[in-house]
């Protein structure tokens, strides 16, 4: 432990193992001591990344490419795996909001991307998450053209009912859940985005197709669910499994729903 | 040349304007919307709602977007709420009321006609994003919930809890990720817009980096929107996302797009202070705060006591001093001009003395920490793990920050630039806010632009154009904005010097904060116009960018920062030559005698929109004189 420049704030040394990988090539974890000491424990985790990075240039060695923008907790960019935990030890806290003080002088910190196979990686830190999208593509929308909307106050929506869609709306898509879970499953973001959508009003007519759709477009991309509950620990905004629970009512209910309609409407 | 600026505000009763409007433009018939080619740079609010509606329409819309999904865009960061004229609360709310206070909020430097289309707008809004599933707040009725925000008189603001912007941008994310399933939109994601195509005049195109592979390419279109957001990032610390930057709209202001009211910027003056010289970003707490916390420093600056240990008679609570009616709440620039001066003074708080105190003691004492916590208990954890003070207990420090840019490129009525084909939406124009922006109206601009302006304005000017074809992308306009580009990319790589690009970002941000900040005078403008060139000029000469084409971030910080340092200079030099205060422009030499701002409306009621004239030499500036007919011109008070 040492002081900084102006004598005030004690700082810590840590010893960072970062996964290095360039693309088109094998990555390795690579240790940095000397570019990690001096850190203030009022440093957001990424801040902490900045300096190093600012020390690696310096050196001639290019800097650690991670992926961050709002850098408040809300935009869903960022996202590492730290000490085997996804965005690290604090509970409902994204990486960027992660600060310094959570760790101690001397403690080494182990740096990776997400790992899941549906999550390939660009560059050291930066993995590529378009799956999402993809299942988002499939469904994850109620059809509502511009201009043909009923006033906001026709449809009377139960407090109860807004809440708890707005509670799996408060995911941010940045991956943790996949990375978390042992079988790179993405139950959790599905059912969010889901269920964000099935359990309001608007959301009745397309619930079935929506359902289907998306949870078929999700099982080409990730793993299977067995129920660990590691996506609700890893999650930053603290979604609830709850809603993979509802997502399974719904999807049972979609393969008869969806065969019944389709009967319905063949000639 | 560039004549005398269109405005092409339609004539005839306000309340009337845009209804009459929209019959008289033309219309592009649903069989001929395939036949246009439409590009839109940015996926936030004002992008992905003007992909979604004209993907609707059958327009072949292409988005290109620099985040790895659209759904990043940094509208999904704001929080309050966005308001819209609905008067659900029957408390005198109407959409003149909403114009009238959103001119008078940008202290009359906006077009009558742009704002009270955007009130009208507003109720809209509402009702598309209600049908799209934004799980707004609602009563336990059912009904939807509204608050007042922004020093409104009204209740006008519609919620999602803290995270309103977040809910509004995954409304029009979703809606127009149903059309790239039905092949509307094509989706090119981590994909950077560094020049603007224009041949003869006319925009053609847009030149894209791929920032995966590095590879340059050219897309050509009949007409290109630009909803690419504000520049707070020039001054390097902002509330702003990391990644925002101006380099389309300034691409596009060198191609000939006229650059409107560069300077007009908005501090926000509820933000943590930096915490030492490594911050990165500065954090802002909403600003419903200042209802019941007391800002306040010590009388003394030298009173280094912890502040429980403080006595009232021994704090200045600066803003009751001096404002007795509004006290705590008055509107944004003045709060955060004062806690400026209070600084300066040595009298700031915390241990960079940066700050200035919010405190919440007495508020605990009148209704208690349970009502605190019910009223504010998740921006109290989100201080708390920032800081790691907690505010039941000792006073939040504050002090303000760098938040949106009202400024941005000159459009006319329909949204297009000076050059014909190029739209510009959202943060990205000047348009709506004049001098300040009123809390909660940039969700309202932004969706208002892309849902419902924006459609029939494209096909008025794209009825023109019927049975052209777009300029093919081997013309050599486009081959040579491409080698522009690809020379660029080369250079920065090649300098190879001593200082990394964050170096010299937060070095132009100091010179920008210092002298363009929340004060400005002549002799720190023009200090600043000094200043500019010689960092710019040491950039090019210092910058060390390492690794090559492929996914390398310096080198896209790189890009952004070398655009940022020619926007800058031009926001001093648009300062320098507004000699009067205006909302977020407070020019020192034009106050009241009681240190408010005093504007001029004799010189300055225009916007002044400058034209590039080529590296070196002096832009011009094109004013386009502002007409009010509808409000009255008055100097603002909070005494």
């Amino acid at each position: 432990m040492s002081l900084n420049g102006n004598g005030q704030h004690p700082t810590i040394d840590v010893t960072l193992h970062v996964w290095r990988q360039a693309p088109g090539h094998e990555g390795k974890m690579v240790t940095y001591v000397e570019e990690a000491r001096g850190i203030s424990p009022d440093m957001s985790f990424l801040e902490m990344l900045d300096i190093v990075n600012e020390r690696l240039i310096a050196k001639g060695e290019e800097p650690i490419a991670f992926e961050h923008d709002c850098r408040e907790g809300i935009c869903g960019s960022c996202g590492m795996m730290i000490n085997g935990q996804a965005h690290g030890p604090q509970k409902g806290t994204a990486t960027c909001q992660l600060h310094m003080r959570k760790f101690s002088d001397g403690d080494e910190i182990f740096v990776e991307p997400w790992r899941a196979r549906a999550f390939p990686v660009l560059r050291d830190l930066i993995v590529d998450r378009q799956a999402f999208d993809r299942i988002m593509e499939a469904g994850g929308y109620i059809t509502a053209p511009t201009g043909a909307a009923p006033d906001g106050n026709l449809i009377p929506i139960p407090k109860e009912a807004a809440d708890a869609a707005m509670d799996a709306a408060a995911c941010i898509g940045c991956g943790a859940c996949v990375a978390a879970c042992p079988n790179s499953a993405a139950q959790l973001f599905t059912a969010a985005k889901l269920q964000h959508l099935n359990l309001l009003p608007q959301g009745q007519a397309e619930r079935y197709r929506r359902t289907q759709a998306m949870v078929d477009t999700m099982e080409q991309y990730f793993g299977s669910c067995t129920m660990h509950g590691e996506c609700q620990e890893a999650c930053p905004k603290e979604i609830s499994v709850d809603f993979i629970a509802y997502m399974n009512r719904d999807y049972v209910k979609a393969q008869f729903k969806n065969r019944k309609l389709a009967g319905q409407t063949a000639p | 040349m560039i004549g005398e600026l269109d405005s092409q505000v339609p004539d005839g009763p306000l309340e009337e304007r845009w209804t009459r409007h929209r019959f008289d433009m033309k219309l592009v018939a649903p069989h001929n919307r395939r036949r246009f080619e439409v590009i839109i740079v940015g996926s936030g609010l004002a992008g992905a709602s003007a992909a979604a509606t004209l993907g609707e329409q059958g327009y072949n819309v292409k988005v290109f977007t620099y985040h790895d999904s659209p759904r990043r865009a940094h509208s999904i960061a704001a929080q309050g709420g966005i308001n819209a004229a609905k008067n659900y609360k029957g408390d005198g709310d109407s959409v003149f009321r909403l114009f009238y206070d959103t001119i008078k909020g940008g202290d009359f430097r906006s077009r009558e006609s742009n704002v009270y289309r955007l009130a009208e707008e507003s109720v809209n809004i509402i009702d598309q994003a209600v049908a799209q599933g934004v799980p707004f707040a609602r009563e336990y009725g059912g009904l939807l919930d509204n608050r007042s925000f922004g020093g409104a008189q009204v209740s006008r603001t519609f919620y999602a809890r803290g995270q309103t912007g977040q809910q509004l941008l995954l409304g029009a994310y979703q809606q127009m990720m149903h059309q790239v399933a039905l092949g509307t939109v094509k989706l090119h994601t981590r994909s950077e817009m560094l020049d603007l195509v224009v041949k003869d005049g006319v925009t053609c195109g847009v030149v894209v980096r791929d920032m995966v592979t590095g590879a340059v390419t050219s897309h050509s279109a009949h007409a290109v929107l630009l909803c690419t957001g504000g520049y707070g990032n020039v001054f390097y610390l902002s509330t702003n996302a990391k990644y925002s930057n101006a380099t389309a709209i300034w691409r596009a202001h060198r191609r000939g797009a006229l650059f409107g009211n560069p300077c007009f910027t908005q501090i926000h003056p509820t933000c943590i202070p930096a915490s030492d010289e490594f911050q990165s970003k500065l954090t802002l707490m909403s600003e419903s705060l200042r209802n019941d916390g007391r800002i306040w420093v010590p009388l003394d600056r030298d009173d280094t006591r912890s502040p429980d240990m403080i006595p009232d008679s021994a704090r200045d609570y600066f803003l009751e001093r001096k404002y007795p009616s509004f006290g705590n709440l008055v509107p944004r620039d003045v709060a955060s001009r004062n806690a400026k001066s209070v600084v300066d003074e040595g009298r700031g708080v915390g241990p960079l003395r940066n700050g200035v105190y919010l405190d919440f003691g007495e508020a605990i004492g009148r209704v208690g920490e349970d009502t605190i916590r019910e009223r504010y208990g998740n921006l109290f954890d989100m201080y708390e793990r920032i800081t790691d003070e907690n505010p039941y207990q000792v006073p939040m420090r504050i002090y303000p920050a760098v938040h949106y840019t009202m400024g941005g490129l000159w459009v006319d009525y329909h949204l297009m630039s000076n050059v014909p084909g190029l739209f510009v939406l959202g943060e990205a124009n000047f348009s709506d806010h004049g001098a300040n922006r009123l809390g909660a109206s940039a969700l309202m601009q932004g969706l208002a632009d892309g849902y419902f302006v924006i459609p029939y304005t494209l096909a008025n000017y794209l009825a023109g154009l019927l049975g052209e074809r777009t300029v093919p992308t081997d013309d050599p306009a486009f081959d040579h904005a491409e080698t522009s580009v690809g020379d660029t990319v080369a250079r920065l790589l090649s300098i190879n010097g001593t200082r990394s690009v964050d170096h010299f970002h937060r070095e132009l941000g100091k010179i920008m904060w210092e002298n363009c900040g929340m004060a400005r005078n002549r002799a720190g403008l023009e200090k600043a116009m000094t200043e500019i060139p010689a960092l710019r000029e040491e950039f090019w000469k210092d910058v060390r960018v390492l690794g090559g084409g492929a996914l390398n971030q310096s080198l896209e910080k790189a890009t952004r920062v070398a655009d940022f340092f020619e926007l800058g200079e031009l926001m001093v030099r648009d300062a320098l030559h507004r000699e009067e205060s205006a909302g977020g422009h407070f020019r020192e030499e034009s106050q009241t005698d009681e240190g408010e701002a005093l504007r001029d409306d004799d010189r300055f009621a225009y916007v002044a929109a400058w034209e590039w004239n080529g590296k070196g030499t002096e832009p011009t500036m094109h004013p386009e004189p502002l007409e009010f007919e509808n409000v009255k011109l008055t100097q603002r008070s909070y005494k």
